[in-house]
């Protein structure tokens, strides 16, 4: 427990106001989208960089746990209060900056909606193509702290790829700029891409300086079905291998398919065992010849089915069936593990039948989809939670998904992060000498381990 | 712990608790959450609460009570949720433990007994007596009643629409036959339709009697109810449900018609809920009246008006406002197609037309700040089209939108859809061009 001395402190640097210690209130900032739960002794909410240091100096003399909060949407409690300190909420830091239409450059501060980003970007003819699912409500100070992808980062890449600097507390209080708003910058240490992914271990970040794009003038959207799982796969590899780069290849796989049509009856023909969800972006012309294009080079491979959207209306409809999804998957079993493997995108198809070998093994259902352009396949292991064991052995399942994708040389997580949920798996993909560079890092930053502890690195001794 | 907690309410909604796996999307469709910023007022925050007190570990304290206020049942995240968490039913049956547990609010405890067990006419002389020192703003500064409520009605500023001084109900006899063949429309009315914007009721009246209906209007009808739901009060709820039943059923009619989404909603979709399994025959006759319950914008299409006839727009842009009991009922496109075939309607839409005014029931009353600011963005969308009135299809949301837009110095007219739509039917043609 959190002496009463230090939350009177805590309410003079920001104020009584943003300082809430009602169980209600420790309750609303002790979940996220894991469903794990972890209150913490206090939830403050600092309305800009000085308080934040000033917090983060106090914690750092008086050792008391220090855990960063945005929306409080990520998938492995990178902001969950485990063992209990304070949350640090950074929604109020809300602003964006300013945005510069001739260096191509926006300055936002952490809690800045994503979606809202977009919105304003997007007014001047910007882009910002970074697009986690949970745009509409994630933060962007989150986005850079678990390092988020999306269905467009197999054109454009993930977060990181658009950050050029920062600016960030450290856990003893300093407040350092890293990068800046040049491309090029080769003076010291990248921290800035230490940084981003760091999920909330290395500092506190207080303001974002994004790189920009033009607006694409226009996009293209198709729905297309094949008869085989390979067919999609080799549809993916085919298209990229022939130098067109889409904005999205979403997947979904059979099991997916048959979620959405049992409870929206979207009319997938039955000979229908996977799914590509097609999206060329750029100018008009040019993504009308590789539309075509694309048609072409898919037609041999077990196509069944291809919709192309003639406007903004029917492209919708086109996404309906995979924003359908993550809805359907409650009819398959009520609890998900929602993992996020990646290989090599021609790997896919190994991978999903490696993964059909695991699920016929456990007799567990795991639902795929995802991002097939990129590799980044979400596999959804399905239980109940309720039928006894039935959680350890999806567990060993998960274990056994994460093996296969590093033995076909992917990762466990492409865009999760470990945070809690896959502590006990992070020894599979890292070397014992990795995690001890990676903690020398932390450890000189954070030499009293006040800041997110517990988080990422499985607790020794 | 100190008090037990009632939970017996809350383990209605078990189940749907469960569903909730804390994504966050919530987030971005709940316009309490933009007001407060901070996560006990967000649907999520709402459902970890529950699911504590159902455990036992909060008690039904001023802090789960300030949550659950902070809800303006407008049903958005219930509706963008991934998991179709029923987050609107599940802060109803909270605020009734929170009811039964702590008692009614001074305020919501007036509410009840206003709306409760009084014929309609009986509920004017009581609203004007107890709420109607509040309509006026009489109170004198130094009243205890103006410590007790921090209240809009009191607090100097707010803009409240006037009492007729004849309401809708008194003015017409219950039946009026229309053509043999037609359809026999039982019309609602509602309170504010009734005390408040009585020319709604006539336009009403107008459009039915001209396509040839029947119109019978329930002497007895009572207060649909839902602001005493808003606060919890769900026995209050449960007794005027029962009597309307009992008047709506007294006739043969092929359709209840709503001008009103508030009532509307309440009869279509509240009513079927409150009854648990152990009344099966009320719970099937609350159901029967449901399925019978229409919008009069609805019902006006499928019945084929023609507005060309019957309606003028002035000759002035207007825009128009969902109500969330219109929207989360998929009522969205009925009324925007009937406007946009109405002589002299420039329909411009707002953004965020299907964002919430911020009224919520009672929710204005203990927040009006918050409802303000919620509302603000309402009326800054509405400004930003140029319209000369804005349109929408519920009294409730006119009230609200009529305060924020006022309290803004805003000259824009707030209309109800059916003014418009009945223009050339119930104000003469030379007055129709004046504005």
């Amino acid at each position: 427990m959190l002496d009463k001395r230090i939350i009177e402190q805590l309410k003079t640097i920001i104020g009584a106001e943003n300082v809430a210690t009602d169980r209600q209130d420790l309750i609303c900032y002790g979940y996220d989208a894991t469903q794990m739960e972890f209150l913490p002794d206090a939830v403050v909410h600092p309305g800009s960089t000085e308080e934040v240091a000033r917090v983060l100096k106090l914690a750092n003399t008086e050792k008391f746990p220090v855990f960063p909060r945005g929306a409080g949407s990520g998938f492995t409690g990178g902001a969950l209060p485990k063992g209990g300190g304070i949350v640090l909420v950074v929604t109020r830091l809300n602003r964006i900056l300013r945005i510069d239409t001739e260096n191509l450059i926006a300055e936002v501060e952490p809690g800045v909606v994503t979606e809202q980003f977009q919105i304003e970007v997007e007014k001047l003819g910007l882009f910002y193509p970074p697009d986690p699912a949970s745009l509409k409500f994630s933060t962007l100070g989150g986005n850079v702290a678990e390092n988020a992808g999306g269905p467009r980062c197999v054109k454009y890449g993930v977060t990181r790829d658009f950050v050029m600097g920062l600016e960030v507390v450290l856990p003893t209080g300093e407040i350092i700029r890293t990068g800046g708003e040049t491309y090029k910058g080769v003076v010291g240490y990248d921290l800035t891409r230490l940084l981003c992914g760091s999920e909330g271990t290395l500092g506190v970040i207080t303001k974002i300086i994004f790189k920009l794009l033009p607006l694409p003038e226009a996009k293209k959207t198709m729905l297309t079905i094949f008869d085989s799982i390979d067919g999609a796969a080799k549809a993916v590899s085919t298209i990229i291998g022939n130098k067109i780069i889409p904005t999205t290849l979403e997947f979904m796989d059979y099991a997916t398919l048959q979620c959405v049509e049992k409870r929206f009856s979207l009319g997938i023909p039955a000979n229908g065992r996977a799914v590509l969800l097609i999206e060329v972006d750029g100018d008009r012309e040019l993504i009308e010849k590789q539309a075509t294009r694309i048609q072409e080079l898919i037609q041999p491979l077990g196509l069944v089915e291809c919709k192309v959207a003639k406007d903004a209306a029917e492209s919708e409809a086109l996404w309906k069936v995979r924003r359908l999804v993550s809805p359907s998957l409650r009819d398959v079993n009520p609890d998900k593990f929602n993992e996020d493997i990646v290989v090599p995108r021609s790997r896919v198809p190994d991978v999903i039948r490696v993964i059909d070998r695991i699920q016929q093994k456990y007799d567990i259902p795991i639902v795929n989809f995802g991002h097939a352009g990129d590799g980044n396949i979400h596999v959804n292991v399905m239980i109940d939670k309720a039928v006894a064991g039935l959680e350890e052995k999806a567990h060993e399942a998960i274990a056994e998904i994460f093996q296969a994708a590093l033995d076909l040389n992917g990762t466990m997580s492409g865009e999760h992060g470990v945070g809690l949920a896959k502590q006990p798996y992070i020894h599979l993909e890292l070397k014992p000498a990795q995690v001890a560079a990676m903690q020398a890092v932390k450890n000189a930053l954070d030499p009293n381990n006040i800041l997110n502890p517990g988080k990422m690195f499985p607790v020794t001794g | 712990m100190n008090q037990r907690v009632n939970t017996d309410a809350i383990k209605r909604v078990e189940n749907e608790l469960k569903k909730c796996v804390k994504c966050g999307a919530c987030r971005a469709h709940c316009p309490a959450f933009t007001a407060f910023q901070r996560e006990p007022a967000v649907a999520r925050g709402k459902i970890a609460l529950a699911q504590h007190l159902l455990k036992g570990d909060i008690e039904l304290d001023d802090a789960t009570y300030a949550a659950m206020s902070k809800c303006l049942l407008c049903g958005s995240c219930v509706e963008k949720c991934p998991n179709e968490v029923p987050t609107d039913e599940i802060v109803m049956v909270a605020r009734e433990a929170l009811a039964r547990q702590r008692g009614l609010t001074t305020f919501h405890s007036a509410v009840g007994r206003v709306i409760r067990n009084r014929s309609l006419m009986k509920f004017g002389v009581a609203a004007a007596r107890i709420l109607g020192p509040l309509f006026f703003r009489k109170v004198p500064e130094t009243s205890g009643l103006r410590l007790r409520f921090p209240l809009p009605f009191v607090g100097g500023k707010r803009h409240i629409p006037p009492i007729a001084k004849k309401p809708f109900l008194e003015r017409h006899p219950e039946l009026i036959p229309g053509e043999p063949g037609k359809p026999r429309i039982v019309y609602f009315v509602g309170c504010m339709t009734n005390f408040c914007y009585p020319q709604v009721g006539e336009a009403a009246l107008a459009l039915f009697r001209h396509l040839g209906c029947t119109v019978i209007i329930p002497k007895n009808q009572q207060c649909c109810g839902l602001p005493g739901m808003s606060g919890g009060d769900l026995d209050t709820v449960r007794v005027l449900a029962e009597k309307n039943l009992a008047e709506l059923e007294r006739f043969d009619a092929d359709y209840i018609m709503t001008a009103c989404a508030t009532c509307g909603g309440a009869l279509h979709k509240f009513y079927p809920n409150l009854v648990g399994k152990r009344h099966p025959e009320l719970a099937a006759r609350l159901k029967a009246i449901a399925a019978k319950t229409v919008d009069a914008a609805q019902l006006l299409q499928q019945l084929g008006l023609n507005p060309e006839e019957t309606g003028a727009g002035g000759d002035v842009r207007i825009t128009y406002h969902d109500p969330c009991h219109l929207r989360t009922r998929a009522i969205t496109r009925q009324p925007r197609e009937l406007l946009s075939a109405t002589p002299g309607v420039d329909l411009a839409e707002m953004e965020g037309a299907d964002k919430c005014c911020g009224l919520g029931g009672t929710f204005n009353v203990y927040h009006y700040e918050s409802s303000l600011a919620i509302n603000r963005m309402k009326s800054a969308a509405i400004i930003n089209t140029g319209a000369r009135a804005v349109v929408t299809g519920c009294p409730g949301c006119m009230m609200q939108l009529s305060d924020g837009l006022k309290q803004q110095g805003s000259g824009v007219r707030v209309l109800h859809t059916l003014e418009i739509l009945a223009r050339r039917l119930t104000v003469p043609a030379d007055k129709r061009k004046r504005r």
